[in-house]
């Protein structure tokens, strides 16, 4: 008999993943997160919260989306068929809205009339600007001011949605030193203030919360995959960055050994170049952004700068949870360069008809490698967790057209 | 007895209150730390804390950012800041130092390491600012072994079940961060401060010092009125910027000197009350 493991109970009380995550902030916050922490777990007996975040999921961001059998790039590959869980037609074009809805519910019911988030790309910052809008709250997003002149449509998508948008001009001017600064008004205005992390990092509870949120994907392919594929998959496949999609698609599946669970960092120029976000692969672990995980730093333990095509995985830490599931094993993290996610990325556009974002085309690299090697009864299982309308522009650049 | 715990009972014996200056280390260059450090002794600082940079500082507002940032373009690591304590405790034997900073640089430098060597160098004490005292009971306990004074903090959001949850866990003194806010912010309440530090001091049972945001002679002398110590950091940090760097020292000297006259005869007048 098969036994499954359903004593994956993780984080514990105290936040963490094994040796990973915990609380590692400055005084001044640690009232604020157990306040949070206590909000969101009433949340957790509250069937009207759920039956709210079900109802906006449906009604708002278009859920379920749908799982797609890309049957003619399965063919082309010539090996195990590809299915896509198409984060992309979500309202936003990514999977970011459904944490936001989850944790702008919650600072509602906390009665937190002003939000704040970071951005990098600026795709969590549309998805936090959308449900201020939604919500009728204020909204602050901190952006580096590098990060603002290469992704001025989300800048303006935001104002349009009624955000500030505050430019960030520390340290490196990207999407780290945005969540310092975001950190930074946090303190100053804990009063009336809900931060909205964007991904499955941060102090607890938020690896937690926003794990939580996100399993929506997980949980419908558990349901859609038997119905479109007649199975389960043999491995579901997510890019990581901070990792929030790929925790989003694997925490259902923790418990089914049997469904290997594989997360993609961006290698950018290559593994050797020293410019890439590979935190799990050639980090160390470290206490950033209010918890321990895997950290891209030096040997005096300075966080360095990172670089991937894709905005949205150029980051030099991971979820706790990511660092723990490496640890133990239960998933594997592999790496793409920036140039294999542009092959997948052209790819799909012209075999499927599908223009992915940057971020989830390292996912479908990596498919593209593996499924080869497999039989063609073999079912893999990409996170698409994103369109990739944001990233026409960097893509015309590197093919040397100018709009 | 630490060196901390007996500065703190001899100004009490002389009725006077600690200045606690904070520069941080290796800014403007890892040479500047070493005559900055004397320049706060000449100014009467009580204790030094120095801070060890580190690449995202959290906690900070932009002035001691920018420290941060100049420190560690000029190669300023925790190595080094050990170094520079060494040195200057092979010239001063009185005045103790706390480090100041963020737990990844300590982490990496790995902790048992880290509190040998700096209880070697002639530090006496640490506050790791994203150590609160839940995730730190092991390096609490490495560094009492060493005899190091593990060093926490308080803040206005903070409730009254974490000040014996910080008690408990620290030794040395008390850092109570007096706003909701980064270092160096603007927005400080001496009237939540003045109703806070009595009700702190009566329950953890050490020296309470007071700081982010105290700018001048003025608001340190009112601090030192109920509290044990006064904490300036961005403020010296201002001064060392303000000029050319060969004159920051004297610079530094001449501001401390006068938050030390401020503080001296408040310190006075409540004795002779």
């Amino acid at each position: 008999m098969q036994m499954q493991d359903l004593t994956y109970r993780l984080p514990d009380a105290r936040g963490h993943f094994g040796p990973y995550g915990g609380v590692f902030v400055a005084e001044t916050l640690m009232p604020a997160l157990t306040e949070l922490r206590e909000a969101y777990a009433a949340t957790q007996q509250d069937p009207e919260f759920r039956a709210e975040f079900e109802y906006e999921l449906k009604h708002y961001v278009g859920r379920p989306s749908p799982i797609y059998h890309a049957k003619r790039w399965s063919g082309l590959l010539g090996g195990a068929q590809i299915y896509l869980k198409r984060e992309d037609l979500n309202h936003t074009g990514a999977h970011k809205i459904n944490n936001c809805i989850g944790q702008a519910l919650l600072a509602r019911r906390m009665g937190k009339p002003r939000v704040i988030a970071e951005t990098g790309a600026g795709q969590h910052g549309v998805a936090t600007a959308t449900v201020a809008a939604r919500y009728g709250m204020e909204c602050v997003v901190y952006m580096g001011s590098e990060d603002i002149k290469r992704q001025a449509a989300n800048v303006y998508r935001m104002k349009l949605l009624g955000a500030k948008v505050v430019p960030v001009e520390s340290g490196s001017k990207t999407l780290k030193d945005a969540l310092n600064e975001a950190m930074r008004d946090w303190v100053t205005n804990v009063g009336n203030t809900f931060y909205i992390i964007g991904t499955v990092a941060g102090p607890h509870p938020y690896p937690m919360m926003v794990r939580d949120f996100q399993s929506v994907i997980g949980t419908e392919c558990l349901t859609q995959m038997p119905e479109l594929a007649g199975r389960q998959p043999d491995a579901v496949i997510a890019c990581v960055g901070g990792g929030s999609n790929a925790m989003g698609i694997f925490y259902p599946y923790i418990g089914r050994k049997e469904v290997k669970l594989i997360g993609v960092e961006a290698s950018g120029f290559g593994i050797d170049s020293g410019k890439h976000s590979a935190s799990l692969t050639l980090g160390r672990p470290g206490v950033l952004h209010g918890n321990r995980t895997y950290l891209l730093q030096n040997e005096d333990g300075q966080i360095i700068e990172t670089h991937s095509i894709s905005a949205g995985l150029d980051y030099p830490g991971v979820g706790p949870e990511h660092a723990w599931l490496k640890d133990s094993g239960r998933a594997e993290y592999v790496t793409i360069t920036d140039d294999e996610a542009l092959q997948a990325f052209h790819d799909l556009c012209r075999y499927e008809g599908i223009i992915p974002a940057l971020e989830s085309s390292h996912a479908l690299a990596y498919a593209a490698k593996l499924a080869p090697t497999l039989a063609t009864d073999q079912v893999l299982l990409v996170n698409l967790s994103g369109r990739g309308d944001k990233d026409m522009h960097t893509v015309a650049e590197k093919s040397g057209i100018q709009f | 007895m630490s060196l901390i715990a007996q500065t703190f009972a001899r100004l009490a014996a002389e009725g006077r209150k600690a200045l606690i200056p904070f520069i941080t280390a290796g800014d403007p260059d890892p040479a500047a730390t070493l005559p900055l450090m004397r320049s706060l002794v000449a100014g009467g600082a009580d204790i030094i804390e120095l801070g060890v940079p580190f690449s995202d500082p959290m906690a900070d507002g932009p002035t001691i950012q920018r420290a941060s940032e100049r420190a560690l373009a000029k190669g300023m690591s925790l190595r080094k800041v050990l170094a520079v304590v060494r040195e200057f405790r092979a010239e001063n034997s009185t005045t103790p130092v706390v480090l100041m900073g963020y737990a990844n640089p300590v982490e990496a430098y790995g902790i048992d390491l880290f509190a040998c060597d700096a209880a070697a160098a002639g530090v006496d004490g640490v506050l790791i600012v994203d150590y609160p005292p839940e995730e730190s009971i092991e390096f609490s306990a490495v560094l009492k072994r060493e005899q190091l004074d593990p060093i926490f903090l308080l803040a206005p959001t903070s409730t009254e079940s974490r000040f014996a949850e910080v008690a408990e866990a620290g030794s040395g003194y008390l850092y109570y961060v007096s706003l909701k806010g980064v270092t160096g912010s603007g927005n400080l309440d001496l009237d939540e401060v003045a109703a806070r530090i009595p009700l702190i001091r009566s329950q953890v049972g050490m020296p309470v010092g007071v700081g982010f945001g105290i700018r001048d002679g003025v608001t340190a002398a009112k601090i030192a009125r109920f509290a044990d110590a006064v904490v300036i950091g961005s403020r010296i940090i201002e001064e060392i910027e303000s000029g050319p760097p060969e004159q920051a020292p004297a610079r530094v000297q001449a501001f401390l000197s006068g938050i030390r006259s401020a503080m001296d005869a408040v310190s006075q007048q409540g004795e002779s009350r």
